[in-house]
């Protein structure tokens, strides 16, 4: 119901979009891979995450070798929502870790594209920087920009999501979105019988990192034997969620309730609490909320990640790269641990706040946890 | 006396014996949502939804009276962002706060509706573009506040009104907390409008502001008047939608565009003068029927959103149409 006439704009530049591009987000290949690499085993130190990646891949990064202390720029997305706030901060604190960083140059897109290339150009024009580090807002519009920045001679690191050019140094990202969509779905299997009704609860279409969750679940659903209720969208509304599971309850049993993202997975666990039902699996994301009402009520839960220490890693691979050590690349890919039962408690932290993503691999750093927003 | 004569007018139309077509519309939706899911007509179903609306009826029924004085007030989202965020930080999960909290919200809120009214009335600033600034400066305090990423959970007993059901009633079984708030203050709201000498005022400011200053109405005083309602409306509303769902960073948007539909499609003319508190909440209602309604049938999304879109083009129109048909 929220935003009826934003969301029918919205709808008709997404379905304009969708169908011009036509992208594929069920790729046979891609999934086959991520799925092997969830359980791969990486290279780098074990107690450091964002160290770590898989294959043995390296680039050499020789030609970009100068003297610190380094200018780093880095062209933000947005900062616009709790994951990318837990994100920066991790990054900021990472930037603080580095005495050879001279300048460490923020811009904020705010989550327009538009805006992005600008601050690129601008970047650019103003010649301090000596590494680009990007976090692209969308992958098609920022190519040229990255594209552009390489030209100038930068050594480019992007991170998170990706562009469709390999002129970076390396791309920075977790397994990635198959990896997500599968680990929960296979909690799910592990603990529905065949023929059981999953009720697939996503944000909204159109976002490549996250239509790809939904297609590697939704394939290993039909593989299981289980009915999927219906796939919603929430537009990441707790309200909305809350609605939504309602009313599937009203019409019958939900065995199952597999999330594509974790922001309101507490509101849809809240949904069977408050109408006295029992709570089955509901999946969710690495967020304290989250983790804290599953060990609470005790259902059975698991919490995919899609781990913010990758803005640790962005800035530690430009360091690399300007000081002309080999960077694991075209694509440094970070493990992507899902959050089981066994370790749960090790990730709870009742004195961060309830949208802190608790796989932040921040808990070393000095600021720990006052930088966050949490509490000694 | 002179109040009176002006303010009769619109009030005898109202009551004239045309049914108003919210209520046809809201009667017909639920009777298909129970044809669809007899369990509707079970009282955890509709206590349920009423539930549901309860923060958009409020909130609906607050704007009303912006819209009655022939204003706008997009401001109403951002302020229930505000206060749902803003008492996040301020409660930090102490259950003991509650009680300070959402007095001190209130009182924000009656500063926002006046800082409004004030901009509107003494600037002259369009209440569209004033009430637009409001929104965009509450959004960024509340992001300020909060940095992002909201700092703190809602007690359970700042949530108590809008998440929790008094259960055990005898017939209806259950009874929301959020559903006796729905009715107080939807009556006080109806009250206020409709039998008071300031809703009489209210309706002339909005119908023709001349008029109403020649007649004797303090024309700058009742806008503003209508500005605090719609913002402690909101404040309310806020308090309801953070107890129902908890605390999200953008809670509340898109609010501002829902209030003012559902006012519409229960009868409201959209310059001022005319609008009616139960048809408002009506209106509120079918906006959320037809949610419920669409996700029961269990259509593909994009065809959900065509639907939606078309039921409520269509209600408005016919709202439009019945009333020109009225002579009104």
């Amino acid at each position: 119901m929220k935003k009826i006439l934003t969301t029918l704009a919205i709808f008709g530049l997404l379905s304009g979009s969708t169908f011009g591009q036509a992208p594929n987000f069920d790729d046979p290949a891609e999934f086959a891979k991520q799925r092997e690499q969830l359980t791969a085993t990486f290279n780098g130190p074990a107690d450091q995450p964002y160290l770590q990646y898989a294959g043995d891949e390296m680039v050499d990064t020789s030609e970009y070798a100068t003297d610190a202390p380094w200018t780093v720029c880095f062209s933000n997305a947005g900062v616009n929502n709790p994951w990318r706030v837990v994100g920066y901060t991790n990054m900021t604190e990472e930037v603080a870790l580095h005495p050879e960083i001279g300048t460490f140059t923020h811009v904020d897109a705010e989550g327009s594209d538009d805006k992005q290339i600008a601050d690129i150009d601008d970047l650019l024009a103003g010649g301090n920087c000596d590494a680009l580090i990007v976090s692209p807002n969308s992958t098609a519009a920022l190519t040229p920009a990255v594209e552009k920045a390489c030209a100038a001679g930068l050594p480019v690191i992007v991170f998170d999501r990706g562009v469709t050019t390999d002129c970076p140094v390396t791309f920075v990202h977790p397994v990635g979105g198959y990896g997500f969509g599968i680990q929960a779905a296979e909690h799910i299997i592990a603990n529905v019988p065949a023929g059981g009704d999953v009720l697939m609860l996503r944000i909204l279409p159109g976002v490549d990192v996250l239509e790809t969750r939904a297609s590697g679940a939704r394939n290993m659903f039909a593989e299981a034997g289980l009915n999927v209720l219906g796939e919603e969208f929430t537009d990441g509304d707790n309200a909305k969620t809350k609605s939504i599971v309602e009313d599937y309850l009203q019409r019958g049993t939900i065995d199952a309730v597999w999330m594509d993202a974790g922001a309101t997975a507490v509101a849809a666990v809240e949904a069977f609490e408050d109408q006295g039902v029992e709570i089955p699996v509901v999946t969710g994301e690495d967020q304290q909320d989250y983790l804290q009402k599953w060990r609470d009520l005790g259902f059975k839960g698991i919490a995919p990640t899609y781990p913010t220490y990758q803005w640790r890693t962005a800035v530690i691979a430009a360091l690399n790269t300007l000081k002309g050590e080999p960077v694991p690349g075209p694509e440094w890919v970070l493990p992507q641990p899902a959050i089981t039962e066994a370790v749960l408690d090790q990730y709870i932290n009742e004195n961060m706040p309830p949208l802190h993503y608790a796989m932040c691999g921040c808990e070393d750093m000095p600021n720990y946890p006052q930088a966050w927003g949490g509490t000694e | 006396m002179t109040d009176q004569t002006v303010a009769q007018t619109p009030g005898k139309k109202r009551t004239l014996p045309h049914i108003n077509p919210v209520y046809v519309l809201v009667v017909a939706l639920l009777l298909a949502i129970i044809v669809m899911n007899p369990a509707f007509g079970e009282p955890t179903g509709y206590m349920n939804f009423l539930k549901r609306m309860a923060a958009l009826g409020i909130l609906s029924a607050g704007a009303l009276y912006v819209i009655v004085s022939g204003g706008f007030d997009l401001s109403v989202g951002s302020t229930m962002t505000l206060t749902v965020i803003g008492s996040s930080m301020l409660a930090s999960n102490d259950p003991n706060t509650t009680y300070w909290v959402i007095p001190l919200m209130l009182g924000i809120g009656l500063v926002i509706g006046l800082i409004n009214g004030l901009v509107v009335s003494y600037l002259k600033v369009p209440s569209l573009i004033a009430t637009l600034g409001m929104m965009i400066t509450l959004g960024g305090v509340a992001f300020m506040w909060s940095g992002g990423a909201p700092r703190g959970y809602l007690p359970e007993t700042f949530r108590f009104f809008g998440r929790y059901n008094i259960t055990d009633v005898p017939v209806i079984r259950i009874l929301p907390i959020a559903v006796i708030c729905l009715v107080v203050f939807g009556v006080l709201l109806w009250w206020l409008l409709h039998r008071t000498n300031f809703g009489r005022m209210l309706h002339a400011v909005g119908d023709n502001p001349q008029a109403a200053h020649l007649a004797g109405v303090p024309v700058r005083r009742v806008r503003i008047q209508a500005f605090i309602v719609s913002s402690l409306s909101a404040v309310v509303a806020g308090v309801i939608l953070g107890g129902r769902a908890g605390v999200s960073v953008d809670i509340g948007s898109g609010y501002e565009l829902q209030a003012i539909t559902a006012a519409v499609i229960g009868g409201a003319q959209l310059l001022g003068g005319r609008g009616s508190v139960p048809a408002t909440i009506a209106g509120a209602l079918a906006l959320e029927a037809i949610f419920t309604l669409l996700n029961l049938l269990g259509l593909a999304q994009p065809v959900r959103l065509v639907v939606q879109g078309l039921i409520l083009i269509g209600a408005v129109a016919l709202a439009t149409y019945q009333r020109r048909r009225a002579g009104r």
